[in-house]
């Protein structure tokens, strides 16, 4: 640096340093900044895969209602039920069944009390019981969601909120079970009022511990500023969904007794949560997006409380197989598939596919009818085939639950996938509108769908959520597309803020590399995992690199073999270091590295390594069958159901299993309770789920 | 003309790890990145340009919008990593600049040399970055900077996480 001797150069010599020090720290921040983006998209490509994984268990239900051949009747039976649970009640059915007049709350409740209709007081009761981990009696939580039910049926699908009425109006992204997130927004904003209005843009619960808090505060403001609080559906608000993502657990922890009760009066109050908010005709609020098809004409006028799950599906065994016919024809007569089964009713083909041809011609319409059947199987086929990782072209073989069916399917499609679009989309960079892959339902919608929709309909602007934004919120599409999300630290303890729309950040509580450290371990944790579950295949790709059986590969294959068998689209180049640390001269044994991985999960050791590999994979799928099962939500399976879910979903997975590995399987667990399993006890003991807090 | 000598393999490494960490920093997906994010991908492939380096860099492949093409930056990065240009800082060497600043050769800084060298020398810091700095290396009692400590520190922090080795 020099040596010193005027002033001159000693100022010369101190601008040297400040240069070197500035050049160095830069280094430092932007491989902070990397790592921050890396383990960002570690999360991103994880929880979407989940997501994929849900549509692909849907799929596989409707792939068993169309292909499995029951050997007996009792696997029949069992089938169906599968499929019948969640009947949607008629009114008084609802009311009878739902009743919470008859539930006493006993003297010895230390928590609020409501009465109807509700005021502001009783507002505050909850906000400062919840704000001390009260909880609300169940009578009043049933109370509160048939109130609220009643007030949600009369409004339109699409609420409308004039900013002449109110001063302010706040929007909120996905919560997600957020508790503290939401008082977090209260406190910053302030509670709703007559001049402040809030909507709250979907997504209130799974995920977060507090679902059903949220909701009950949502609900309670809600009816006391009925003008005020504006509520859309998110895709979360939806029975299948709820199943997987902890919602349905988390009750029945709550009110063993009324869990039921609470959850079947969520399914029938999330139905009638409107799907859209418009703010002075300019500014339209909706959960995910939109389409090039998007239609809102016809979102207005649908029944929206047909929808109890867009991913669900729901028949009636005797009359479903005619109308079909029916409607095209006249004549009552089943048609039958290329199998001489009675063809299971295609209530669901893809949009684009053919158009039903000339219906006059019986014999071409079967011909067609029986193609398209076959198109499907097959697709279905190649979905649940999971060592296959070329991106499918998704066929929409789910279908909307219908509480009658008496009109004609073509509607209920459009009408379906109108929804589904408003729930599940997402906006792209690219121009044009194509099929969220990722997802698995609704677009990717590009600038001119949002530019040519926002003319249609004279918008200015659209705002949704759906997506979690590492500031919390982000602009897109010419900034005429806004995302929010609320709930902050999402993944993990610092890894993104929550925003509400007044562009609003939350404080710093850790320093950057604080926060970074601990996202990041909990990032590749779930990434080892991830890794883990694709043991066999990583060791067969690992193979084709090692053509002398060294037992090595270089570090520039093994990054290739892992993409090629996770396909998350990571940066793994960059991530080795974190996922591989001992290296022979640039060379991996891969086995060992395998092992070690294996090491980390706590795994049974008599049970066959393969198996627990399938299960780690499957295990969402597998525990949210679980809980379809179990139609009582009392976390109990007989021991025969049991095995008959592991045999139908390990035959239809291409799994190995002999029965003996079935019945290991279930000799580990503790059942002593007259032949059923509690399969929380599985779920735990193969560490499938994170422990819940009591 | 080194390339002559090198195993085809390496070059083709390389244009992976650069092609890696520049779609991190690529939003939209469509092989362009925001210019300004440039130095921040340049230096997380183990380089230690200055910001008047990295402006040079910048200059050649720059679009007239603002954004940098996957294809140029490859071009000019696989360059830079072959000549391994921008090395890494010695720790001695900033142990001596830190050292620089201590008038006193007291073992610290305090707040206020630190916030003057920083932001009016040099090639200044932004306010940000200076807040940013100051988070981390005061001694939050003493509101000085123990530079050693501050400079042990995050080294560790560094090598634990990125061993970069071309």
């Amino acid at each position: 640096l020099g040596t010193l001797s005027s002033p001159n150069s000693l100022r010369g010599l101190t601008f040297k340093a400040a240069v070197l020090i500035q050049q160095w720290y830069r280094r430092h921040v932007a491989r902070l900044e990397m790592r921050r983006r890396c383990t960002w998209r570690i999360f991103q490509s994880i929880e979407y895969s989940c997501e994929q994984d849900q549509i692909k268990l849907h799929n596989f239900f409707s792939y068993l209602m169309d292909q499995f051949t029951p050997s007996s009747s009792k696997e029949r039976d069992f089938i169906s039920r599968m499929f019948i649970s969640g009947e949607s009640y008629k009114e008084a059915e609802l009311e009878k069944y739902c009743d919470y007049e008859s539930i006493e709350v006993p003297d010895s409740y230390t928590g609020p009390h409501l009465s109807f209709p509700l005021l502001p007081d009783h507002a505050t009761a909850l906000l400062e019981a919840f704000q001390q981990k009260q909880q609300l009696h169940a009578r009043y939580v049933l109370n509160l969601l048939h109130e609220t039910r009643k007030h949600l049926k009369q409004l339109p699908n699409i609420s409308h909120v004039s900013t002449c009425y109110s001063e302010e109006v706040t929007v909120c992204g996905d919560l997600h079970g957020q508790l503290d997130d939401l008082f977090l927004i209260f406190y910053k904003n302030g509670l709703p009022s007559p001049s402040k209005s809030y909507v709250f843009n979907g997504d209130f619960v799974d995920r977060g511990k507090q679902s059903l808090e949220i909701l009950v505060i949502l609900f309670t403001f809600l009816l006391i500023y009925p003008k005020e609080v504006h509520l859309n559906r998110g895709n979360h608000e939806d029975h299948m969904v709820n199943l997987r993502y902890g919602f349905c657990a988390g009750l029945s922890t709550i009110s063993r007794v009324h869990g039921k009760k609470i959850l079947r009066m969520f399914q029938n109050v999330f139905c009638w949560l409107p799907l859209a908010t418009l703010i002075d005709q300019k500014v339209l609020i909706i959960h995910g997006g939109i389409s090039d098809t998007t239609d809102l004409e016809m979102l207005e006028k649908i029944q929206r409380d047909k929808f109890i799950s867009v991913l669900r599906l729901k028949k009636r065994k005797e009359s479903s197989r005619k109308p079909q016919i029916e409607a095209v024809n006249g004549e009552s007569e089943a048609g039958t598939d290329a199998a001489g089964n009675e063809a299971a009713p295609r209530l669901s083909l893809q949009p684009q596919s053919a158009q039903a041809p000339n219906t006059a011609n019986r014999l071409e319409f079967s011909r067609w009818l029986r193609q398209t059947v076959q198109e499907q199987i097959d697709t279905c086929r190649r979905l649940m085939d999971i060592s296959e990782s070329e991106p499918e072209e998704l066929t929409y073989s789910s279908v909307v639950s219908l509480k009658d069916v008496d009109e004609p399917c073509w509607t209920r499609q459009e009408e379906w996938k109108q929804v589904l679009d408003i729930l599940w989309s997402d906006p792209m960079p690219q121009e044009g509108c194509r099929e969220n892959k990722v997802r698995g339902g609704g677009c990717y919608f590009g600038p001119d769908v949002t530019e040519k929709f926002l003319d249609k309909y004279s918008l200015q602007f659209l705002i949704r959520s759906h997506e979690c934004k590492q500031e919390g919120y982000e602009f897109c599409h010419n900034r005429k597309v806004l995302t929010i999300f609320s709930a902050s630290n999402y993944y993990e303890i610092g890894s993104n803020r929550g925003a509400y729309y007044q562009a609003n950040k939350t404080a710093h509580m850790l320093t950057m590399t604080q926060r970074i450290s601990r996202v990041e371990e909990s990032a590749f944790r779930a990434l080892r995992e991830k890794l883990f579950a694709h043991t066999s295949a990583l060791i067969t790709a690992f193979r084709s690199y090692d053509g002398d059986n060294t037992g090595k590969i270089t570090l520039s294959n093994w990054a290739t073999a892992v993409e090629s068998v996770l396909r998350l689209g990571l940066p793994w180049r960059m991530l080795r270091p974190q996922l591989v640390r001992s290296t022979e001269d640039g060379m991996l044994e891969y086995k060992s590295w395998l092992d070690d991985l294996a090491m980390e999960q706590r795994s049974q050791e008599h049970i066959q390594s393969s198996l627990l590999e399938v299960i780690y994979r499957n295990r969402s799928n597998l525990e949210t069958i679980f809980r379809i099962i179990d139609r009582d939500h009392s976390g109990l399976i007989s021991f025969e159901e049991f095995q008959q879910t592991w045999k139908l979903f390990s035959s239809h997975m291409n799994i190995e299993l002999t029965d003996d590995g079935i019945n290991d399987l279930v000799r580990s667990i503790d059942f002593n309770k007259d032949g059923n399993i509690d399969f929380n006890e599985f779920l735990e003991a193969f560490r499938l789920v994170k422990q819940r807090p009591s | 003309m080194l390339t002559f000598y090198l195993r085809d393999g390496l070059i083709a490494e390389i244009e992976k790890k650069i092609t890696e960490a520049f779609e991190v920093f690529d939003r939209e997906s469509n092989k362009t990145v925001d210019g300004r994010e440039i130095g921040c991908i340049i230096r997380s492939l183990g380089c230690f340009p200055n910001e008047a380096e990295v402006q040079e860099l910048l200059a050649k492949i720059e679009e007239p919008d603002g954004f940098v093409h996957l294809e140029n930056f490859l071009r000019v990065m696989t360059e830079v990593l072959l000549d391994r240009r921008f090395q890494p800082i010695p720790e001695d060497v900033i142990l001596h600049a830190f050292e620089a600043l201590d008038e006193n050769k007291c073992g610290y800084i305090t707040k206020e040399d630190l916030v003057k060298h920083l932001t009016e020398e040099g090639e200044r810091f932004t306010q940000e970055e200076m807040e940013d700095m100051l988070v981390v290396a005061l001694d939050p009692e003493t509101n000085t900077l123990h530079y050693r400590d501050y400079r042990t520190k995050l080294v560790v922090d560094e090598t634990k996480i990125f061993p970069f080795n071309v």
